[in-house]
């Protein structure tokens, strides 16, 4: 049975691509079988989870959601974006290594893309804007206050010096923004 | 203060961290192998079911399919498999034992493909009556879940009860008849939970030559090879296991499950098999063992712990899996840390039309943990006695040999119940509306076990670490890193750890127990030895010694006069213009004891105190965690920041079970809330508000520097640390997990429970 398919343009990471899509696969499978990018990851498929998080037209979508003939036209932005051509990683991709933002790392793709949008939208967000636009990303290794670590260096938009990386207290609601990292370190 | 450089003690970035940020890193469904096929599992509605026949001619008419394999197409007698009992069956036979339980796999062009074959795949059934409750498997006309032919020998053949563990000592019926004596007795459950890794199981399989190549997202890629070796008759060199960094496992990832049946598929074709799960199927593949447990305990005035008397029902599934050892091991420290005169323990492992359990973050001992410890709770405030100081009072110390016959107390663990109370305030005022609890557990580590490594060291002074763990967050990787990074003198980021493929690595048996920086840390750090030993030659022929006059160890070469070189130094010219390496073997090895119950006494014990304060919307019974405080003994933090993660994430995981997480069954025995939308885990809007954890370190473990296994402790002890707080906050007692809104909420309207068979003598 021939499947019929329909072209579309979109351009990924900075490069335009045309391709000839299913009808019915979603932006996660054309993204992980047509283009091979394979940063974005498949769990729940119901849009519960994350894992398949990436940025279309600025806007953080579960890709596993939507068409990919709906994104026809967009700007897709996916992990293996993130970092610049020469291979620097992003302020944020930076701050999750240095704040320990990954166990198995399986979620992270997911997390970095609903960070670098919770950025976008709040430069310097509080910790309630922190736990509200990473609701939509598990982690069942559960490194989610190193992650909103992470999400507190980048914002403030330096490398701290992590050399007192200590035992850590997490006093919830002082917690937040451009503070956050500084105040992890100095234990 | 922990340093960034990659020494010991020191917490460096993540080794294989910057692929995990930037998406280069390969989990298993993320290979592309040439030629592979897709495959699906063909399974049937229901808990329990008779199989009348499977027709798959209208799904190999479909395009692209090229298999329907059932049990039909397999060896005869169906070949099994499973790491305690053969009691597995590659794909079900006659009957299917539990909703999931995969009847044929179809094979196919595209995934697809294969989901479409699947669904017209037809498989005529008979539901049967299915068992998925404690009472309805030990009914007297239940039916039996494991034909009695496959444990021919063993007289409970015929009732679904698979094993019973008795541990002893003491006389508890004369402790209980003492006089003046407060006896406690009540009654817990604690829920079927599933992993829930985020990354769903996977398995590839393609021929390989003469041999088989398997893929596998596993725990244990040797005990995959051993089982597929055994299942296809191919000696041992001719099956390679491919074992990818996991994307979390948790314990669900230790044996094999679809493997085999991906195997036979693969090797019938002549191609490449893959085949994902989804998050559904993953449900349906691993769970932890559900548990009814009932304790009666008895307390002197003082609040002395006269005796413990503790029934166990583990509801463990269809097929044995782990479980059993689950229930045996995760029951055996069940009377816990402290010192008790008199112990009776009794656990049973209990098959059921459920979806096969196995092992799980705790091993067993969490469930068992919430009865006991929150049993503790309820005799301390009968008492009067305030909850740290009970259990203060009854606490072993170091030496105390609290389990007769088994590995005494190794740590301070007073350091960490005092520590734990006092950050948590517990002699502070608790502000009102708030309710503090706090909770004791301990877990066995690793019993017996055998690790090698091999450690390389090349010419420019870098190394390679060949190890069998599987780093599946935990951080093996970084830690074995650090380790050969200090005996050998190198920069961390000189040194590549190669694990998951075992025509490469050499053997070790496993990655659990928060068995590997022990275990497989004392390998590494054996064979970095036997590089020194080496190097030590070297300089000693170099510098015209006596070998007694130069030691190599932390990195460096000393030589008696007090000279130090650099090890690369004596490396560089040691091995001459040719070059070459020097290369280290190391093996750790932990025999099985004889006449143990659990064949071994454990390499440690993992301690943790857990102190929770609570609050309680009483219009809505939700529960807010305003402060967690948790507080492990660690023995020597070699990465203090994956030590704070791995007691953090099992902290987290830990209110998964108690606040929200469990399988939900209809009156057939579906499952109601399979997949992420009804099922729900921890995410970041259900954090405590304050989360703390702190570690305790003596260098007392028998692993590197002191060091002793840990991830699992911080799990154990937060059902009955938060359920306390809410008795505190509220005065209302639940004794069911989880303590969700709508379970609380009635609790609160029902108000204080009297306790079941309570009373003072
Ligand atoms: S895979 Fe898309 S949200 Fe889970
Ligand atoms: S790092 Fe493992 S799931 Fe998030």
């Amino acid at each position: 049975m021939p499947q019929t398919t329909l072209p579309i343009q979109l351009t990924v990471n900075g490069t335009r691509r045309r391709i000839a899509v299913a009808p019915h696969h979603t932006l996660l499978e054309v993204l992980r079988e047509d283009l091979r990018l394979t940063g974005s990851k498949e769990c729940c498929l119901v849009g519960e989870c994350g894992a398949c998080t990436v940025l279309v037209d600025g806007w953080s979508v579960d890709a596993c959601l939507v068409l990919a003939v709906e994104a026809d036209g967009a700007d897709v932005l996916t992990v293996e974006g993130l970092a610049s051509p020469d291979g620097r990683l992003a302020p944020i991709q930076a701050a999750f290594l240095d704040q320990g933002g990954v166990q198995c790392g399986f979620c992270i793709p997911g997390q970095l893309m609903s960070a670098h949008a919770l950025l976008a939208e709040h430069p310097h967000p509080t910790r309630a804007e922190i736990e509200e636009g990473m609701a939509g990303n598990l982690c069942r290794c559960a490194c989610y206050e190193q992650i909103f670590a992470a999400i507190g260096q980048a914002a403030a938009g330096d490398a701290p010096d992590l050399g007192g990386l200590g035992a850590g207290a997490h006093a919830g609601g002082a917690r937040a923004g451009a503070k956050t990292s500084a105040e992890g370190l100095d234990q | 203060m922990s340093a960034r450089d990659g020494t010991i003690g020191s917490s460096p970035n993540r080794v294989g961290g910057i692929d995990r940020v930037t998406g280069a890193q390969r989990y298993l469904a993320d290979l592309s192998v040439a030629d592979a096929l897709h495959a699906k599992l063909v399974t049937v509605p229901v808990a329990h079911a008779r199989i009348d026949r499977i027709d798959g001619s209208a799904a190999l008419a479909l395009p692209g399919v090229r298999l329907v394999l059932t049990a039909d197409d397999l060896p005869q007698p169906m070949p099994r498999f499973g790491p305690q009992n053969v009691d597995r069956p590659v794909l079900a036979t006659g009957e299917t034992k539990y909703q999931g339980d995969p009847v044929a796999l179809v094979v196919a062009d595209t995934k697809e493909e294969a989901e479409a074959g699947a669904a017209a795949v037809r498989v005529d059934y008979e539901a049967l009556p299915a068992v998925f409750t404690v009472a309805g498997a030990l009914a007297a006309d239940a039916p039996l879940v494991q034909d009695p032919s496959l444990r021919p020998k063993d007289p409970r053949r015929e009732t679904n009860v698979l094993n019973e563990h008795v541990v002893a000592w003491g006389d508890v019926e004369a402790a209980a008849a003492e006089h003046g004596l407060t006896i406690v007795e009540r009654r817990y459950t604690f829920p079927m939970v599933t992993h829930f890794a985020i990354e769903p199981h996977a398995f590839m399989a393609a021929p390989d030559g003469d041999g088989v190549a398997v893929w596998s997202t596993i725990q244990h890629p040797n005990w995959l090879q051993k089982t597929i070796a055994g299942l296809t008759r191919l000696p041992l060199s001719r099956v390679r296991v491919y074992a990818p960094d996991p994307g979390g496992a948790f314990g669900g990832k230790q044996h094999a499950k679809y493997e085999p049946a991906v195997v036979f598929a693969a090797l019938r074709l002549g191609r490449p098999v893959r085949l994902v799960l989804t998050l559904e199927e993953t449900f349906q593949a691993v769970r932890r063992a559900s548990c009814e447990a009932r304790v009666r305990t008895g307390f002197t005035s003082d609040g002395r712990i006269a005796f413990h008397d503790i029934e166990a029902d583990y509801l463990i599934g269809a097929y044995t899996d782990i479980a059993d050892r689950v229930v045996g091991k995760g029951s055996y420290p069940a009377a816990g840390p402290y010192n008790v005169p008199a112990v009776r323990i009794v656990a049973r492992a209990i098959l059921s039309h459920t979806v096969p359990s196995t092992a799980f973050r705790g091993f067993g001992n969490p469930q068992i943990n919430w009865a006991v410890e929150s049993t503790i709770d309820e005799g301390a405030r009968e008492l009067g006695i305030d909850a740290v100081a009970v259990r203060l009072r009854n606490l072993a110390r170091k030496g105390d040999r609290f389990i007769p016959f088994d590995t005494p107390c190794d740590g301070e663990w007073e350091q960490a119940v005092r520590k734990a109370a006092e950050l948590i305030g517990w002699d502070q005022p608790c502000p009102p509306g708030h309710g503090r609890g706090i909770a004791l557990g301990i877990k066995s580590g690793p019993t017996t076990g055998l690790s090698y490594s091999i450690v390389r060291l090349l010419a420019d002074g870098s190394a390679v670490v060949y190890a069998g763990t599987s780093d599946m967050g935990q951080g093996a990787r970084t830690v074995f890193a650090q380790i050969a990074a200090h005996e050998l003198g190198a920069p961390l980021d000189w040194v590549t750890v190669a694990m998951g493929d075992t025509a490469l690595v050499p053997y070790d048996q496993q990655t659990s127990a928060s068995r590997s920086t022990v275990l497989m840390g004392n390998a590494v750090l054996a064979a970095c030895r036997d590089i020194q030993a080496k190097l030590r030659t070297m300089a000693a022929a170099q510098q015209g010694l006596d070998e007694a006059d130069v030691t190599v160890a932390d990195g460096l070469v000393r030589l008696a006069s007090g000279r130090e070189l650099p090890i690369r130094e004596v490396l560089t010219a040691g091995l001459g213009k040719l070059g070459g390496e020097i290369t280290g073997l190391g093996e750790m090895r932990k025999e099985a004891e004889a006449g143990h119950p659990l064949s071994g006494a454990p390499a440690f014990f993992e301690f943790n105190c857990t102190a929770i304060e609570a609050e309680v919307d009483a219009d809505t019974g939700d529960v807010t965690i305003h402060r967690h405080v948790t507080v492990s003994d660690v023995g020597k933090a070699l990465n203090p920041l994956q030590v704070r993660m791995q007691d953090e994430g099992a902290a987290i995981m830990g209110l998964g079970h108690t606040l929200m997480e469990h399988y939900i069954f209809d009156e057939e025995g579906r499952i109601r809330n399979l997949g992420a939308i009804d099922y729900r885990i921890p995410t970041s809007m259900d954090l405590p508000r304050e989360l703390r954890s702190e570690a305790v370190e003596n260098a007392d473990g028998p692993g590197p520097y002191g060091s002793k296994g840990m991830s699992e402790g911080a799990l154990l002890c937060v059902a009955p640390a938060a359920a306390a707080a809410i008795r505190d906050a509220t005065g209302v007692a639940i004794r069911d997990l989880p303590l969700t809104p709508e379970r609380v909420w009635r609790a609160l309207q029902a108000g204080p429970v009297p306790g079941d068979a309570e009373g003072r003598r």
